[in-house]
């Protein structure tokens, strides 16, 4: 919401605590209580429907198919609040998964968390890649990470070729990584909070994370304020990177099928994951708990909508008509809580 | 030899081709001594003989969908597979994309390469015509596969199985399966994809016979060919119809994704899981029981059949009327069908028994 929203582009490069000031108010006010309050009225109108909605099996796959998304939207949420995007997150989630597979399916030994690091660090060597190409390149990062889209894929296609990794090629204690759980719940959703956690911890209460807002809300404003644009830069791509190898890893162990397609697409709906969380793809504001709601919102949309029996054709145009209603709420509220603030701070200053 | 015989036939066809435009009018009266004249040319004006001997040296060239396609890759290994029995020279030329104009620059180059044969997976059946026709009236014979091109601009099609054929035999697995009776869904690939929803209405066509009055078809779901859609519309499927039976794939990315949601949840032994798959991407499911049977034609297959046909056409044993029949090596005989169709023949079932002997 716009307190959120307005204040880290104010205050952001001075001050990197004062965002907690009044935790219960902010909750309140916060612009992922919309998303919240969606998500409860499309559980519980599908739920109605249908009771098997809420059974421990389906909660769990939504869950399961909501965490692979989160992390991406989370390293897509640190790019654009920096007045930037990652349209490369989908071919780096192919890369890595494709990377990862082949590297387990020769070592059936491998430790798993092994697995993951070396997912996250090739994606975050790609992520690097994006960096240097939008800051020493001085080009457009939705250009330079629409040409990294096809650069890395057309990688991916040339190693995998028409290769598939699949099932029966992985070793079963990489594939029943899927399905084991810590007190209940499973291991890959573990993985998605922690990241978001971090994320979120990073952004909101440490220097280097206001940076990157004030970065986004007035890029030379930033520079002059003497914040090391190039370096938050490098970083907030590298993350994304290794988000997205991260994912990739994630990816293989749920669906145990990667050819060199994998995630094709995916860009735009974690994009769209972000945008619906309340992320302004301007820069500047968004937090990565809306990122994260809104990948969980757009998991629930899918699911209910085949539960509810909905026709095909109508899918993409519901999860359309829904984003843009997201976004037209987002500027609404935004819009008054800038005249609000206006009226407020006029005498302050 | 081979040399010799090489420069015979381009000379025959290049000839063959100033022929065919000066002909056009006196169709099929021309044949000539076939012992005399091999090159494709003289039998592009209509008569086969059928005792022609295969010709070594024959240039196919493979233009399959895109590149890199894991089944377009299966389908053109086999071929090359077949070339290399004919002693035949294998060539593979395609786009990195599915779209419909991007075979046509291809098509325009082996016209240059002066190809005998070309092999295609038309990506769309007008947009290579053209093209494909140019190719044609320069004496290249051109076979379809996989996907067909326009009926007036290629000479043969090899089709993978009859759409009856493979609705048929989808039925009758989840029949199998449900023990003659229950409900059945099935998961397609996207609402508007031709071979899925024809098999779809031939499946229709048999659960409505009388021996399938037991069998209900519930839902027609689609996962539009990717793994985190048809993971969700399983699940959907299984939360909408608890009492369902059999899920019924008729797309590789389909069936992968139901074998794998099912294997990793609850449902596993309680719902079976059929289709159209590839033993390599299901031999875990086979193995670990979440699925028993699912079916599919071997593309190697097609491939090997659609040059055994190339080699026949500029042989001149076939022209592509129907009634021609052909030696297809290992696969037999074969015999043209209507609009110059050959129908690679029934799906094979792949079962806990057979899918190690399979690697594609």
């Amino acid at each position: 919401m716009s307190t959120v929203r307005t204040r880290p582009a104010g205050s952001a490069a001075s001050s990197s605590g004062s965002s907690g000031r009044n935790p219960l108010a902010a909750v309140l006010r916060a612009r992922e209580l919309g998303i919240v309050v969606a998500l409860a009225i499309l559980v519980a109108y599908t739920t109605i429907a249908n009771p098997r909605f809420l059974s421990a099996q389906s909660v769990r796959d939504i869950l399961l198919g909501a965490s692979i998304l989160a992390v991406l939207a989370v390293g897509q949420t640190i790019v654009i609040v920096t007045r930037n995007i990652d349209l490369s997150v989908g071919s780096v989630l192919g890369l890595t998964a494709f990377a990862v597979g082949t590297v387990v399916q020769d070592n059936p030994g491998l430790p798993l968390p092994f697995a993951l690091l070396l997912g996250m660090a090739i994606g975050g060597v790609c992520g690097m890649v994006n960096a240097v190409l939008v800051r020493y390149g001085q080009v457009p990062a939705l250009v330079v990470t629409l040409g990294t889209l096809y650069m890395f894929r057309g990688v991916t296609y040339l190693w995998a070729g028409g290769q598939q990794i699949t099932a029966d090629e992985l070793p079963r204690s990489f594939l029943s990584f899927a399905n084991e759980t810590l007190l209940g719940v499973p291991w890959l959703v573990l993985i998605a909070l922690l990241v978001t956690v971090a994320a979120g911890v990073l952004l909101r209460n440490y220097r280097v994370g206001r940076e990157l807002y004030a970065m986004g809300s007035n890029p030379e404003a930033a520079m002059l304020a003497g914040i090391s644009v190039g370096r938050n830069l490098l970083g907030a791509f590298t993350v994304s990177g290794a988000l997205a190898g991260l994912a990739g890893v994630l990816f293989a162990i749920r669906f145990g099928t990667i050819d060199a397609a994998a995630g094709t697409g995916d860009e735009l709906e974690v994009v769209a994951a972000a945008v619906v969380g309340g992320v302004a793809v301007f820069g500047g504001s968004g937090t990565v708990w809306g990122a994260a709601l809104g990948a969980l919102l757009l998991t629930v949309i899918g699911n209910s909508l085949a539960v509810l029996d909905i026709n095909q054709f109508w899918q993409n145009a519901i999860v359309g008509a829904l984003i843009l209603f997201a976004i037209g709420v987002d500027r609404l509220v935004a819009a008054r809580t800038a005249r609000a603030l206006k009226k407020r701070n006029s005498h302050v200053r | 030899m081979s040399r010799f015989r090489t420069t015979r036939v381009l000379t025959a066809l290049l000839s063959a081709a100033s022929l065919a435009v000066a002909l056009t009018a006196c169709g099929g009266t021309t044949k000539n001594d076939s012992s005399d004249d091999q090159g494709g040319g003289s039998q592009a004006t209509g008569t086969a003989d059928p005792e022609a001997e295969l010709q070594e040296g024959v240039k196919m060239a493979f233009l399959p969908k895109q590149l890199n396609n894991p089944y377009s890759d299966i389908e053109v290994s086999g071929g090359e597979e077949a070339l290399g029995e004919l002693k035949g020279e294998y060539k593979l030329v395609g786009p990195n994309d599915a779209s419909a104009s991007s075979q046509v620059s291809y098509i325009n180059t082996l016209i240059q390469q002066q190809q005998d044969v070309i092999g295609i997976a038309a990506n769309d059946p007008n947009a290579v015509c053209p093209s494909l026709n140019q190719a044609r009236s320069s004496g290249i014979k051109v076979v379809a596969f996989d996907s067909d091109a326009a009926k007036d601009c290629r000479d043969v099609f090899i089709n993978q199985a009859t759409t009856q054929g493979i609705g048929e035999k989808l039925v009758e697995m989840a029949s199998k399966l449900a023990g003659g009776s229950g409900e059945i869904a099935i998961l397609s690939a996207t609402a508007n994809a031709t071979n899925q929803n024809a098999w779809i209405d031939v499946m229709k066509t048999e659960l409505a016979k009388p021996e399938n009055k037991d069998l209900k078809l519930v839902k027609i779901a689609y996962g539009n060919d990717e793994d985190q859609k048809s993971f969700q519309e399983a699940q959907g499927l299984l939360q909408s119809y608890p009492n369902l039976k059999v899920i019924v794939s008729p797309t590789t990315v389909g069936i992968a994704a139901a074998s794998r949601y099912v294997s990793s949840s609850n449902y596993k032994g309680k719902v079976a899981i059929t289709g159209l798959g590839t033993p390599n991407q299901m031999r875990e499911y086979i193995k670990d029981g979440t699925v028993k049977e699912f079916a599919l034609w071997n593309p190697a297959d097609i491939g090997y059949l659609a040059a055994y046909a190339g080699v026949a056409l500029v042989s001149g044993q076939i022209t592509g009327k129907e009634g021609e029949k052909f030696e297809a090596g290992k696969l037999g005989e074969y015999e043209i069908g209507a609009d110059g169709e050959i129908v690679l023949g029934p799906p094979t079932v792949f079962d806990a028994n057979n899918i190690d002997d399979f690697d594609f």
